[in-house]
């Protein structure tokens, strides 16, 4: 499939990937990067974490100096939306009524925050975290804010009620189920981290729905729970999931089911266009084959160099392992793996030390490990899951078991 | 500014003068050195910014803390004595003429 046309429609973590990749393989031909927002590729995960917290400036964010993309024959075009992809003709279309000719298209379309259906939600003082210009607005609101309702207690909401506690603001978590992270991690690890934020000063409400953000002259005072309850905020930080961008994909006539459906090579049924990252449902080996969507870096850039893998004569079923963090406060939690449906848990290490590690199982097969301040556990962790060794429950429970011997061993 | 230099498994080198304070990690994604990836961003959670620092240098580096120690069992080519994750390399006025070798491959 010679590909001497690239169109990459995106360009944060996996879009950039690719077209980093293709040119360390030599790729000659053209290559087009096109992002929505106004800047180069940054990277994403510093923003609820040091870039918000000031400690890095943009400079540090860039995936690449300008000068990058210039040396590499990347076309950046940014600040522009896709429009639509024309499939018979090869070409999609821009919003400034341009075309763009492929032939390979990669959509590398992400996703966008889930924004919950109640009133409200556009005063002023209610925040997201997922784009650079989102951080920026939420670091403005934060300097001038002292009650602060985070609405959602996933990675983003934590990390950011963390380093709004560090700077001394009342934070009141609301989350509609009954534990942090519920979606990602182990009873265990939820309650270790509920525990945590509740000791550094964090409220919570737990099985608690935001129901209206109230406020008066536009900007944000209050946000009403379901059960009546009422909470005093000046600033309000909607972090409830993301919904993955398909509808470029679907209006195309593609499969979208939860993101944009693509096969083991990330190639939607259309072999001239393949699907990378947040918005891409691909059949996960580290599922059973389900199809699966991740929201990572590691799944960004690892799905990136499978596609450029591929473009430059060189495919290959994906099967990178799943690996993700989260840092909240002193807190490093580090997963590789995913443990969704695991039946049983195992814990090493001491829970009352703040350093262990949860293997999560189910009938008895390893699925994935948690790693709280334990990074050499999530470093074999990843060995050990990549190759596909099994360490047992009472291995796993044992402090005195040679984890390391176990992830270095020859299968 | 100190002085780092690169050198990539083909001996392909580049140096780059660095401000105190920025991290070797850093100052190779600003200039696109292509060896290093650090996927995480610099928070010591990735180990794919694997570097090896020429032997007789080691000791002008910062002292390794236990995170660095213990991702480092991690890297995607073999560690060894002198490896080191550059994100923790924070260039100091004694790091000047430092030498550091990029991996066959970081992921």
């Amino acid at each position: 499939m010679p590909a001497d046309r690239l169109v990459i429609v995106g360009a944060s973590h996996a879009g950039f990937q690719v077209a980093a990749s293709l040119r360390q393989h030599g790729f000659d031909g053209a290559i087009a990067l096109v992002g929505d927002e106004p800047v180069l590729p940054y990277q994403r995960p510093p923003l609820s974490k040091d870039y918000l917290d000031g400690k890095i400036g943009l400079e540090l964010l860039l995936m690449r100096p300008e000068a990058f993309y210039r040396e590499h024959r990347i076309e950046f075009l940014p600040g522009i939306r896709v429009t639509a992809i024309e499939r018979g003709e090869h070409r999609v279309r821009l919003a400034t009524g341009e075309h763009l000719a492929y032939d390979h298209l990669v959509l590398a379309t992400g996703a966008r925050n889930r924004v919950p259906p109640v009133p409200g939600v556009k005063l002023d003082g209610v925040c997201y975290l997922r784009t650079l210009a989102e951080t920026d607005a939420l670091r403005r609101h934060l300097a001038g804010a002292e009650r602060i309702v985070v609405i959602g207690a996933g990675f983003i909401g934590l990390e950011f009620a963390a380093i709004a506690r560090a700077h001394g603001r009342q934070v009141h978590i609301v989350e509609l189920t009954d534990r942090v992270m519920g979606r990602v991690v182990s009873v265990p690890t939820s309650h270790f981290f509920a525990a945590a934020h509740r000791a550094a000063g964090v409220e919570f409400s737990f099985g608690a729905a935001a129901m209206r953000i109230g406020g008066h002259a536009g900007r944000v005072d209050h946000v009403e729970l379901a059960s009546g309850a009422r909470l005093a905020a000046d600033l309000v930080l909607v972090s409830v999931g993301v919904v993955p961008n398909g509808e470029l994909a679907a209006a195309a006539g593609l499969e979208v089911a939860n993101g944009i459906v693509v096969d083991e090579q990330l190639l939607t049924a259309d072999p001239a266009i393949s699907a990378i990252g947040d918005c891409a449902s691909f059949p996960c080996g580290h599922a059973e084959g389900r199809p699966t969507r991740l929201e990572a870096v590691q799944n960004a850039a690892d799905h990136a160099r499978c596609v450029a893998d591929r473009i430059v004569g060189k495919p290959h079923a994906y099967s990178a392992l799943p690996w993700f963090w989260s840092e909240q406060g002193a807190l490093r939690l580090q997963i590789a793996g995913l443990t969704t449906g695991h039946d049983q848990h195992v814990l090493r290490g001491d829970l009352a030390s703040g350093a262990f590690s949860v293997f999560c199982y189910r009938k008895g097969e390893l699925l994935g490990i948690e790693s709280i301040n334990r990074p050499a556990d999530h470093a074999h962790a990843r060995r050990l899951l990549g190759s596909g060794r099994q360490v047992t429950p009472s291995e796993a429970a044992d402090d005195g078991f040679d984890l390391r011997a176990a992830a270095m061993a020859r299968s | 500014m100190p002085r780092v230099t690169y050198i990539d498994t083909q001996s392909k080198e580049a140096t780059l003068d660095i401000p105190v304070g920025t991290s070797v990690m850093q100052a190779a994604v600003l200039h696109g050195i292509d060896g290093i990836v650090a996927e995480c961003g610099g928070s010591c959670m990735c180990a794919t910014c694997h570097v090896y620092v020429r032997e007789d240098q080691l000791a002008m580096t910062p002292a390794m803390q236990p995170d660095e120690d213990a991702m480092l069992e991690g890297t995607a080519s073999p560690r060894r004595a002198n490896s080191r994750l550059s994100c923790q390399l924070v260039v100091s006025p004694e790091m000047d003429g430092l030498v550091v070798y990029t991996p066959e491959t970081q992921t």
